[in-house]
């Protein structure tokens, strides 16, 4: 799973050295981490959930998507608490008589995919154009950066809907089941991609005048190859706060995407298409359709939010 | 000895930090007189601009005034609230800062600026004209017209005369000046020192001028205290001082003036740093790079005194000269050179 | 300063003619034009005739040339799921959009600010520790989620807000309808207005605090209190001017992304505006409505970075004078 959960940055921060264990536990990182409550909240909430979605098809009383065990007489069952509820569906079903619970699990899964899909698709483009644009310069930098600034004046999400749209037409004849997932990784991963070229370019062309790059190419290694084995290292670390911060965003980029009917069909739905599907029945006051997977999709924003916000902190103190 | 403009007593000032308290200066005292230049030095973070910070009421949270006395013209006013403090800053007691080029607010123009300042102290109706009137004394040509230029269309030694203009609008008493030229190219350090000097003395306003360049003090000044660890180290008439310093961290500050006289090849150096403020010694504050080093002085805390008789005479001292050394305490033999 | 400006033009029509090129690509080579122009049963010569009409049999760069000419004068074609003109369509539509649009900045622009000074003022306060908080959801919140929660809140549990669609709206000139002249218009504006303009005001605000803050640690704020200027003038003259200056760019930047995101809040508020219209063009692939709607957007942008660009340099002095060298 791409969502860096505390214990993986703890991990990449300190790797290397015999005594890891005793690195981590000295570390600035690990320190400003055990000083602040609320991002150890945060973090609980976020590996509960990434464990959830990964568990789902154990932990989740039904499975939503076998259309053996689920009847259309069990729809609209409201939560087990309320006048009506069954003991089966502890926080009530959807329109189709699918468990509720069950499917926010399998939903959890779907957006955690796309949007740890998406920004590790945005980092891998943005980088590697990052990466040329700052070590080559010239014309190959210019473009790169032109488009760079012309996609910047536009949201995020809008790139995202056009992407959409084009892919989906290129794409005709090909399912929406089978379409949909690959659509908004792509849509995500080309809509979120500046922010990387711009840091690592920035840093590129600091490092490219260093010594030992220098030293490589006197010894006459081919550029792609002192490109990644050489610079990437040294400019990689901000691309990890970014990634943090950026997968809050990309999941509600998909959810925003689904919501408008645009992402994941109603037969496979992450957190935003049960939200749209919620949203159709909140007059007739089946409030419960909306209101649980809404929930989840925002605490579950808020938390990796929080998280991005503590390391941006935690590895720049200058950045804030 | 006629009451002095202001009076500084035993002044404590507290930062409180994440690491505990950090004391910025302790019990440091002094008086200024009418027309009276004191000069202050010392190394950075020896409690020179906190000082004039404190008397003219602008310590900010986290710190604050945790001892001691500060009177205007015998009046108290480190107690006063903020907005009757509000009224006297300026009025009374102004302040210059360092950096001419940051103290003016870029998007107003300098008479903006000073109409304003001049509103706010002083009932006057052609405000207007008072703040060209105090542009022509200090010294910037064409007042009339500059008046409405914006901060950035000044040179840096031009802005600080503005700033100094704004100080002096409401014809206050005492001006604080923190290292008005540092921030200054050399060339025009004498001019804005002499300028300050010259429309201090015609108005008989009190300066205390706070600085690490002991050339502009012992030009200037008519008295000077030195600073070290947040207290005062020695305090007298400035030729006094400079000759005859009887402190040893004076006499290394002194020995680092160079001078054309001086036949000496190399400056004299003291050894060491000054302490954190969060960790300053027991005793003298400057024990540990001190070379008469005693051992009283791991002890007890010397007070500024005037020093022995003997000394005194030895030394040709003027009156009014105060020492915190153990050296030249009255009474204790040993201490002699 | 004529320079200036005349440098800052070209390079906005540089940018104008990249996100033409995209349009136009998208235009011509993603789903043939004349493949949703003919039905099944048109017979082949039918369409070749048509193909050299709409001349398709051109080179590329001469219909990249046609594309922008036709785009000069507000001509994309015609709908494939309307078939009616995309400028009509768009029209139409257009001022339920601006309306949105400008109710929500203006709102962002007012809430944000009084919220961000108070913050900076009052760092410590109770009220400042709780709209911090509210920031940080506001941001974290999908701008969807927000909607349906104002309407759950207000609509359907208190009833007191419509829920959606424009309200009565009055006809002005021969374009324009208006929802500011009745009653139920300007009630049908509230909830959409906030919820488009939450997430930017929450932006606005935390940009005011920070830049405030650092304004009152500033020299020239130390030296104006060491003047004694009243704390009213230091807070509200000298230190909110300075915050302004680089909110107005910001906030003049999100006027953009606010058109942009009307799509999200269209949606759930069901307004007739021209986000919706994009919306239903993306689900169903109707490439000259999607062309003409970047094109717009695009637009917009350029306009007001340059016209912020321009402004920024009027309320700086030190920029007016960059500007004349």
């Amino acid at each position: 799973m791409p969502t860096p959960t505390p214990e993986e940055v703890k991990g990449l921060v300190a790797s290397g050295g015999a005594t890891l264990a005793s690195r981590i536990r000295d570390s600035d990182i690990y320190l400003s981490f055990r000083a602040s409550p609320l991002t150890m909240l945060a973090a609980a909430i976020v590996v509960i959930m990434v464990a959830g979605a990964l568990l789902a098809a154990w932990i989740a009383p039904t499975n939503p998507f076998d259309p053996a065990t689920v009847f259309l007489a069990d729809a609209s069952i409201p939560p087990r608490w309320q006048q009506g509820g069954d003991p089966r569906f502890v926080i009530g079903t959807d329109d189709q008589g699918r468990d509720l619970y069950s499917a926010i699990l399998y939903g959890l899964r779907v957006s955690l995919l796309v949007g740890g899909m998406g920004v590790l698709l945005a980092a891998v483009i943005g980088i590697t154009l990052g990466l040329v644009a700052g070590y080559f310069g010239g014309r190959v930098d210019a473009i790169i950066m032109r488009i760079a600034d012309v996609q910047l004046t536009f949201p995020a999400i809008l790139i995202a809907l056009l992407i959409d749209g084009v892919v989906q037409a290129l794409m005709k004849g090909v399912p929406r089941e089978q379409s949909a997932i690959p659509v908004l990784v792509i849509s995500i991963g080309l809509s979120f991609w500046v922010q990387y070229a711009r840091t690592i370019r920035g840093s590129t062309m600091v490092e490219k005048n260093k010594d030992y790059v220098a030293a490589a190419r006197l010894v006459g290694l081919p550029a792609p190859v002192i490109m990644l084995r050489h610079v990437l290292p040294n400019v990689i670390g901000p691309v990890l706060v970014i990634l943090t911060i950026n997968l809050g965003l990309a999941i509600i980029t998909e959810a925003t995407l689904s919501f408008l009917g645009v992402g994941l069909p109603p037969t496979q739905p992450s957190l935003g298409t049960l939200i749209a599907i919620g949203n159709k029945y909140l007059f007739s006051g089946d409030w419960w359709i909306v209101t649980f997977p809404g929930l989840t999709l925002a605490i579950l924003v808020l938390a990796v939010n929080l998280l991005g916000d503590w390391l941006r902190d935690a590895l720049n103190p200058k950045l804030r | 000895m006629p009451e002095p403009v202001v009076s500084v007593r035993n002044l404590k000032v507290e930062f409180a930090g994440r690491r505990g308290t950090l004391v910025a200066i302790d019990d440091v005292s002094f008086d200024i007189h009418r027309g009276e230049v004191l000069g202050v030095v010392g190394e950075s973070g020896a409690g020179k601009s906190v000082t004039g910070s404190a008397i003219i009421g602008l310590i900010e949270p986290p710190g604050r005034i945790a001892g001691g006395q500060i009177l205007l013209h015998g009046q108290r006013i480190d107690n006063l609230a903020p907005e009757e403090m509000r009224r006297l800053r300026g009025r009374k007691i102004a302040m210059i800062f360092q950096d001419p080029l940051t103290s003016l607010n870029p998007l107003f123009t300098v008479g903006e600026q000073l109409v304003e300042t001049i509103l706010t102290h002083l009932d006057l109706s052609p405000a207007e004209a008072r703040a060209i009137s105090l542009l022509g004394e200090v010294g910037i040509p064409a007042p009339d017209k500059r008046i409405d230029g914006y901060p950035h269309e000044f040179s840096g030694g031009m802005r600080q005369r503005v700033v100094i203009a704004l100080a002096l609008s409401a014809e206050p008493d005492f001006i604080v000046a923190d290292e008005p030229t540092t921030a200054l190219d050399v060339s025009v350090q004498a001019q804005i020192i002499a300028l300050l000097k010259k429309l201090c003395r015609e108005r008989g306003t009190a300066v205390m001028l706070v600085t690490h360049d002991m050339g502009v003090i012992a030009e200037t000044a008519d008295r000077v205290a030195v600073m070290y660890a947040g207290r005062v180290a020695e305090i007298g008439p400035v030729r006094d001082v400079v000759k005859h310093p009887l402190h040893p961290y004076a006499r290394g500050l002194m020995g680092a003036i160079p001078t054309l006289e001086s036949e000496a090849d190399r400056l004299v150096q003291i050894p060491g740093s000054m302490p954190r403020l969060t960790n300053i010694p027991r005793g003298c504050a400057f024990n540990p790079r001190c070379d008469r080093l005693i051992d009283r002085c791991r002890q007890d805390r010397p007070d500024p005194i005037e020093p022995d008789p003997a000394t005194a005479a030895r030394e040709h001292l003027m009156a009014g000269h105060r020492v915190a050394c153990h050296l030249y305490e009255p009474r204790k033999t040993g201490a002699k050179q | 300063m004529l320079a200036f400006i005349l440098r800052r033009i070209a390079q906005s029509l540089l940018v104008m003619v990249t996100v033409a090129l995209i349009a136009f690509v998208m235009f011509r080579f993603v789903g043939d034009p004349v493949n949703q122009m003919v039905g099944v049963d048109t017979p082949q010569a039918e369409v070749a005739r048509l193909r050299e009409s709409l001349g398709l049999n051109d080179s590329t760069i001469v219909q990249f040339g046609r594309f922008l000419w036709n785009a000069l004068h507000f001509e994309f074609g015609t709908s494939y799921q309307f078939r009616l003109p995309v400028t009509q369509l768009l029209g139409e539509r257009a001022p339920a959009t601006l309306e949105l649009a400008l109710v929500a900045s203006l709102f962002a622009l007012i809430v944000g600010v009084v919220m961000g000074v108070y913050c900076a003022l009052r760092p410590n306060g109770i009220l400042a520790r709780l709209f911090q908080a509210i920031s940080l959801v506001g941001v974290s919140l999908p701008t969807f989620l927000i909607g349906i929660l104002l309407i759950y809140v207000f609509a359907v549990t208190l009833g007191w807000l419509p829920s959606n669609g424009r309200g009565q709206v009055v006809k002005l000139g021969r374009w324009w309808t208006t929802g500011f002249f009745t009653a139920s218009g300007l009630r049908a504006l509230i909830l959409p207005a906030i919820t488009l303009g939450l997430f930017q005001m929450t932006l606005i605000m935390r940009l005011v605090r920070a830049e405030m803050m650092e304004v009152m640690r500033t020299d020239y704020v130390k030296f104006a209190r060491a003047r004694g200027i009243r704390t009213r003038s230091i807070h509200f003259r000298h230190a909110l001017k300075n915050t302004l200056i680089p909110v107005i760019t910001i906030a003049g930047l999100q006027l953009g992304s606010i058109i942009a995101f009307a799509i999200i809040t269209e949606t759930v508020f069901n307004w007739p505006g021209m986000g919706l219209l994009f919306l239903k063009a993306v689900q169903n692939v109707d490439i000259p409505i999607m062309a003409a709607y970047l094109m717009l957007i695009g637009l917009l942008f350029v306009t007001i970075n340059l016209i912020v660009d321009l402004a920024y340099g009027l309320v700086d002095p030190r920029l007016r004078v960059a500007m004349r060298s």
